[in-house]
């Protein structure tokens, strides 16, 4: 099945074209970085497979559906149910312990909240002495580990990281990656990186470079 | 659910911003359910004690001092009435019973009334025991007066003249009791009843100039104790036309009398007519005054705390609107975040709005229970008021109002825009 499909994608602020991409496919299971240096509209390329922006030529469509064809509610709850997103400032919600951010991701995903899951997943990414503690008492690297438990906890057909190992030493950028793809494997997403880090290179299956326009 | 654990999540994770705007909340919540529930029972009391009295009639002098005195035992008199004059209307066919008072004495700072069985009658009293007096100098205490006076049973005591402590005693005459009435919630508890031959006897003494009634009510005193008959008694009896009385509470035989007989008395004799339900809607106007001024302190105070949860709403907003976002990246909708934020608005608006009345509620019933071991008014703070429902409604209202205009920012946000910055 195909996750992601983005023909002839354009973005621009006024007259300033900000990104071009002339196709991408990922199908199911697929692990993909897009490599760019800065001001070649990775961040934009992000959200508008996200959907928070809508292109300005091409189409983004996620598991068959093009995300500007639905009105704005629609456009979030799909977004919320389809995607997964790990961003690089890991906007772990303070007030909320770890496993209330995982169970809040799977009620606001429309998926039934299932704290055994959730356990699990946080388990598997090696901090689930941490489910009952406050995101502001976790280590950054931890808080990241979270950051992926929430944005997989509803199984998602895509999972979305924005440079993940930008602050990261060679040991811990690598480790953070291979969490990433086997965390995605095991619950079925294709994995899309977009980062800066040229250290990534080899690292996941596809790569595609991203040139600022000109 | 899912808001409302996330809003409660939220007003934790700061929970002395939360308790301060729900303590001021509350504070002024407070002060406005205890001015409602002082006023509402102020009136009822007011109300209650005049309750069976459609006309007080006495001398001529300020209507609101005639019913204060009469009424409520809370004034001096006008001054005294000749009973024949009062008589005189007590037959009018418009007057269903008329009750005459007699007063001047106190004990103890507890009024002594010359009066007839009608008066506890109008109260519904009932005798808690002994019986009702009979002859001269027989007495029947109020059950705050006997509680607190120590007025209990074949009790002798002297009654002072004037209307506060301290007045000369009539030593060689003393009072005693032989029946002590039930409690009734009204200003019959603090007063000591009597005849109206005893007020007479005791100050016919002083003026001397009826010195030989005592001598003829010793005689007959079943003739007298009964003022109700008092009209058809024989007028020639010069000694009874002559002598005075305070004032006589009057009831209607019906509606219609009060259109008539207040103006008719007051023109046609010197005696003054005022109607309790009026003048106590006059008094009460003036009181209101007051009490508007501090309803409307009260009012600031819960817009100074409307205006709090709003800084303390829209100044969190800053600082939250990476986790809006977030929110909304994690599949939540517009709508949805301009809620949750209402949400927060609106419980804490609900907790200090609890928190409000059940301290408003809570100081009045102790006040009631300090008012009624300190001066047998009764009076409780476990009565819910229509006005509290507005009130509360309100409140709510503000929350929400304090909540919009962080919640449409949160609504407007632009997700990639701060998502990038």
């Amino acid at each position: 099945m195909t996750v992601l499909q983005i023909d002839n994608l354009g973005f621009s602020y006024g007259q300033r074209t900000v990104l071009r991409l002339d196709t991408l496919t990922l199908n199911e299971g697929d692990t993909c970085a897009v490599i760019g240096p800065s001001g070649c509209g990775k961040t934009t390329l992000l959200h508008l497979i996200a959907g928070l922006l809508q292109p300005a030529q091409g189409s983004v469509a996620v598991c068959g559906q093009r995300l500007d064809a639905l009105d704005a509610s629609a456009r979030d709850r799909f977004r919320g149910h389809h995607l997964g997103i790990v961003f690089q400032r890991l906007h772990l919600l303070p007030a909320l312990d770890v496993l209330e951010n995982l169970l809040l991701a799977q009620r606001l995903a429309r998926v039934s909240p299932d704290a055994k899951d959730a356990r699990r997943l946080l388990d598997a990414l090696g901090v689930g002495e941490f489910a009952r503690a406050r995101p502001a008492q976790l280590s950054q690297g931890q808080a990241q580990r979270v950051a992926i438990a929430r944005a997989l906890v509803h199984r998602p057909a895509l999972l979305l990281a924005d440079e993940p190992t930008s602050s990261l030493d060679d040991d811990n950028a690598e480790r953070a990656i291979d969490l990433l793809q086997d965390q995605a494997r095991a619950v079925g997403a294709a994995l899309l990186v977009v980062t800066h880090d040229r250290r990534i290179r080899g690292w996941l299956a596809r790569e595609v470079q991203l040139e600022p326009p000109a | 659910m899912t808001w409302l654990r996330l809003a409660l999540a939220n007003l934790r994770a700061a929970p002395l911003t939360s308790l301060v705007n729900a303590a001021l909340l509350a504070l002024g919540t407070a002060s406005i359910v205890l001015l409602l529930l002082i006023g509402e029972q102020f009136s009822s009391t007011l109300a209650r004690d005049a309750r069976s009295i459609d006309l007080v009639v006495g001398a001529k002098g300020s209507p609101v001092q005639l019913v204060l005195s009469s009424v409520y035992h809370a004034d001096v008199p006008t001054g005294n009435i000749v009973k024949a004059d009062a008589d005189r209307w007590a037959a009018d066919p418009r007057v269903a019973h008329a009750v005459p008072l007699s007063l001047g004495d106190s004990y103890r700072g507890f009024r002594i009334v010359g009066t007839t069985t009608d008066y506890p009658a109008l109260y519904a009293a009932q005798l808690a025991s002994g019986r009702f007096w009979e002859a001269p100098m027989e007495a029947v205490a109020g059950a705050a007066a006997a509680r607190e006076a120590g007025l209990v049973q074949d009790r002798r005591f002297a009654g002072a003249h004037g209307l506060v402590d301290g007045g000369h005693e009539h030593a060689g005459q003393p009072y005693r009791i032989v029946g002590v009435l039930q409690p009734t919630g009204t200003v019959l508890d603090r007063l000591i009843l009597t005849s109206l031959d005893s007020v007479w006897n005791l100050h016919g003494e002083h003026e001397s100039a009826h010195d030989n009634h005592e001598h003829d009510h010793d005689q007959n005193p079943e003739d007298e104790h009964d003022h109700g008959e008092a009209h058809e008694h024989d007028h020639a009896d010069a000694h009874d036309d002559a002598r005075e009385n305070t004032s006589m509470l009057i009831r209607y035989a019906s509606p219609l009398a009060a259109t008539t007989l207040p103006r008719q008395i007051n023109t046609e004799s010197q005696l003054q007519a005022a109607a309790p339900a009026f003048e106590v809607t006059r008094l009460l106007n003036l009181v209101g005054l007051g009490l508007d001024g501090l309803r409307a302190f009260a009012g600031v105070l819960i817009l100074t705390a409307g205006f709090s949860v709003f800084a303390a709403l829209y100044g969190a907003l800053k600082a939250r609107r990476y986790d809006l976002a977030m929110l909304r990246c994690l599949g939540a909708t517009r709508t949805e975040l301009l809620w949750s934020l209402l949400l927060e608005g609106l419980m804490l608006a609900a907790l200090g709005a609890v928190l409000g009345l059940a301290l408003g509620h809570g100081t009045m019933e102790l006040i009631g229970r300090w008012l009624a071991a300190s001066r047998g008014v009764s009076a409780t703070g476990w009565v819910w008021l229509p006005t509290e429902s507005w009130l509360l409604l309100g409140l709510l209202v503000i929350g929400v109002l304090a909540a919009a205009l962080p919640a449409w920012q949160a609504y407007r946000a632009d997700v990639a825009r701060t998502l990038a910055g």
